[in-house]
């Protein structure tokens, strides 16, 4: 596999060492019908304060590759191989009751629908004390005041009457808040967020976005946002890694990433999403569809919809540092300079 | 421009909740209580002209799903007419009101909930144009064939379920089905939402090539501003179930005049946009049970003075075809 920045730290972190890393990470579901390799040697590291956007469409491995940090991988599925590192530490082999000391304290999850972290009969104060308190010795009333100044951190208006309420009496947007205010109280030092904006309008999409990278910002917190939606994640994240088939084609920074896409998957993602300059004309769109996990093209995943596939392509592409900084695994990439592509 | 296939002329639609017992009992002890109604769609005046695409966008509970519908004849206006080729599309008798249904097609969101689940492909596209005397029992096989190629789909595939298919896949059978009567005018509402991008752009590129195939007409509604700025000749932007804008989609897209279209625009993500700062228009959408006096949007606006929050703003032509319903624009003037 490819060569990761920087040698392993010990378990005593460092504040330049990464606060994740993900290595070789394989997550694979034992069904009837065969072995899905939903995550197949998955690697990247995501840095203090730093957002990480995890792209692909639905059935590429994203979500599983989120819920596989988080140690919430159900039969099954089981993660079979890999190391995922937090500050040194290998998520991946430790006992669930460690990862429950970690998860929900130092490592957080935003869900796609905020119903998946709210209990929909119980007070929002209520699960949010409960929450304070399971990882924290305070008094009830402290907990209280800190589930009180994250939901101000947010933009809830009048936080004092809304802990009162139940998620039922909340917009989806304000839901979604909520659901973000949870995962802040302990001001986590790694988020995943899995697609939350996805669901929600234009204008209340804007100023989630902007909370989070306030957060960001402000608390140092290293943030993993997935989704299938190339325009927002250009907005927010500082390194992309574009997922196909369980496996990471391309991953580089975003800049480089979306102006000079390396594998032709990506540039035919970014094809597809209609823009300004491309009024009227057909979008460059990628021929056929993602393929079954179960009954992959030998080789490179993508050949069968690939416009530069060649016979070579049937021989499995490393995941190679084509260019500095940059990594795609393809043979035949795009945007390479002249005497390399040689 | 050629004559319009539908024209608007004030339409409302309201949908009340009737009160229950408890609030009959009150109303009937003298307290002020009324039946709940929602104004879903209030005063819209829309013309779509034969050939053009008119993009109509909103976030979620603006009205634009209700008014496709009703453009689109499921539904009734409780107000004001809807006229097909100049003539009210209620007063429509026989022949001509069954001609006027099917010209008019619409596409779904949703390709799960829209397809019967129970009936094979070949059944979902070709029953309608058999009942309605399009084809022959003896030609319906190649009839169906011809439509499902149409949408880019396999006729092989036609004795299987819908479920044997995937997202997009569904969406080209709803393509087929709307097509398969040869309507001259489709609705789409949301047709693309529920897609993967790479499927989107496929879904996307069908529509303007059968455009250009069939010489349709579509009122396109989205949310998604980037794919309407795409498909559109026209766009119309509603809020809480007025028009708050109408223009050209370049005009639109170049010089909007509402706040509200402003703060969409600016606030929609864009892929060449890097790492900017987001900020977003303050406040949720209200209910619209309960709609903002005045301007709707005034409680959100950054501009709102006085007057927007006691009069309800019209509709005025600020330039050839752009119309914006702010009262800034008195203002200027």
């Amino acid at each position: 596999m490819a060569a990761s920045p920087g040698a392993v730290s010990p378990v005593s972190a460092t504040a330049s060492s990464p606060t994740l890393e993900v290595r070789n990470l394989q997550t694979h579901f034992f069904t009837r019908a065969g072995v899905v390799k939903a995550v197949d040697g998955v690697s990247f590291t995501v840095g203090r304060g730093k957002v990480m956007g995890l792209v692909g469409e639905s059935g590429s491995g994203k979500t599983v590759t989120g819920f596989s940090i988080l140690g919430l991988v159900d039969e099954p599925g089981r993660i079979v191989g890999g190391e995922i590192l937090f500050h040194g530490q290998n998520l991946a082999r430790l006992k669930e009751e460690e990862m429950r000391q970690l998860r929900g304290n130092r490592i957080a999850m935003i869900f796609q629908d905020p119903m998946m972290t709210l209990n929909p009969v119980l007070r929002v104060d209520t699960q949010m004390i409960e929450t304070v308190l399971a990882h924290t010795k305070v008094s009830k009333e402290e907990a209280r005041q800190r589930a009180r100044d994250t939901l101000g951190m947010v933009g809830i208006p009048s936080p004092d009457e809304r802990l009162k309420s139940y998620p039922h009496q909340f917009s989806g947007g304000m839901r979604q808040r909520v659901a973000i205010a949870i995962a802040l109280l302990h001001r986590p030092e790694l988020i995943v967020a899995d697609e939350p904006t996805t669901a929600l309008d234009v204008t209340i999409q804007a100023q989630i976005l902007a909370e989070v990278q306030k957060l960001c910002a402000q608390t140092g917190t290293a943030m993993i946002w997935i989704t299938h939606d190339l325009t927002v994640v250009a907005g927010l994240a500082d390194e992309l890694a574009v997922m196909y088939a369980g496996r990471v084609v391309e991953h580089g920074p975003v800049n480089g990433t979306l102006d000079k896409p390396l594998h032709p998957y990506t540039m035919g993602l970014i094809g597809s999403v209609p823009s300004r300059n491309k009024r009227g004309e057909p979008l460059r769109q990628i021929p056929g569809m993602t393929p079954s996990l179960l009954n992959l093209p030998v080789g490179c995943a993508f050949r069968t919809r690939c416009p530069k596939a060649q016979d070579k392509c049937q021989q499995d592409p490393p995941l190679g540092e084509l260019l500095p900084g940059r990594r795609a695994r393809c043979f035949f990439p795009y945007n390479m300079p002249a005497e390399a592509a040689a | 421009m050629s004559t319009p296939i539908i024209e608007l002329k004030g339409v409302s639609k309201r949908f009340s909740k009737p009160l229950d017992l408890a609030g009959k009992l009150a109303r009937k002890l003298g307290a002020p209580v009324k039946d709940e109604t929602v104004h879903a769609v209030d005063g819209v005046d829309l013309i779509v002209r034969k050939g053009e695409v008119v993009g109509l966008v909103g976030e979620s509970g603006c009205g634009k799903s209700t008014l496709g519908r009703m453009v689109a004849g499921i539904m009734p206006a409780s107000n004001g007419d809807i006229l097909w080729h100049g003539k009210r599309l209620d007063s429509l008798q026989g022949a001509e009101a069954r001609q006027a249904k099917l010209q008019t097609q619409m596409i779904f969101q949703d390709p799960y909930a829209s397809l019967n689940p129970r009936m094979k492909v070949a059944d979902i596209v070709g029953e309608a144009p058999l009942v309605h005397g399009l084809t022959k029992r003896s030609e319906w096989d190649g009839y169906v064939d011809n439509q499902m190629r149409r949408a880019g789909l396999d006729p092989s595939f036609k004795r299987r379920y819908p479920h044997q298919f995937s997202g997009g896949q569904r969406q080209r059978i709803g393509i087929a089905r709307a097509l398969a009567v040869q309507p001259e005018f489709i609705v789409c509402d949301e047709a693309v939402a529920a897609l993967d991008v790479s499927i989107q752009a496929q879904i996307l590129n069908l529509f303007m090539d059968l455009r250009r195939e069939l010489d349709l007409t579509y009122l396109f509604i989205s949310h998604d501003l980037g794919v309407v700025e795409h498909l559109s000749d026209r766009v119309v932007i509603m809020y809480l179930g007025r028009v708050v804008e109408e223009a050209p989609a370049e005009e639109v897209f170049a010089r909007a005049n509402h706040p509200y279209t402003q703060a969409l625009l600016s606030e929609v993500p864009r892929i060449e946009a890097r790492k900017k700062s987001f900020a977003g228009i303050k406040g949720e959408i209200p209910s619209p049970l309960n709609p903002p006096s005045g301007c709707h949007f005034h409680p959100r606006c950054p501009h709102a003075f006085d007057r927007c929050k006691v009069e309800k703003p019209a509709l005025k032509e600020i330039a050839p075809g752009h119309k914006s319903r702010c009262h800034l624009n008195d203002r200027a003037a």
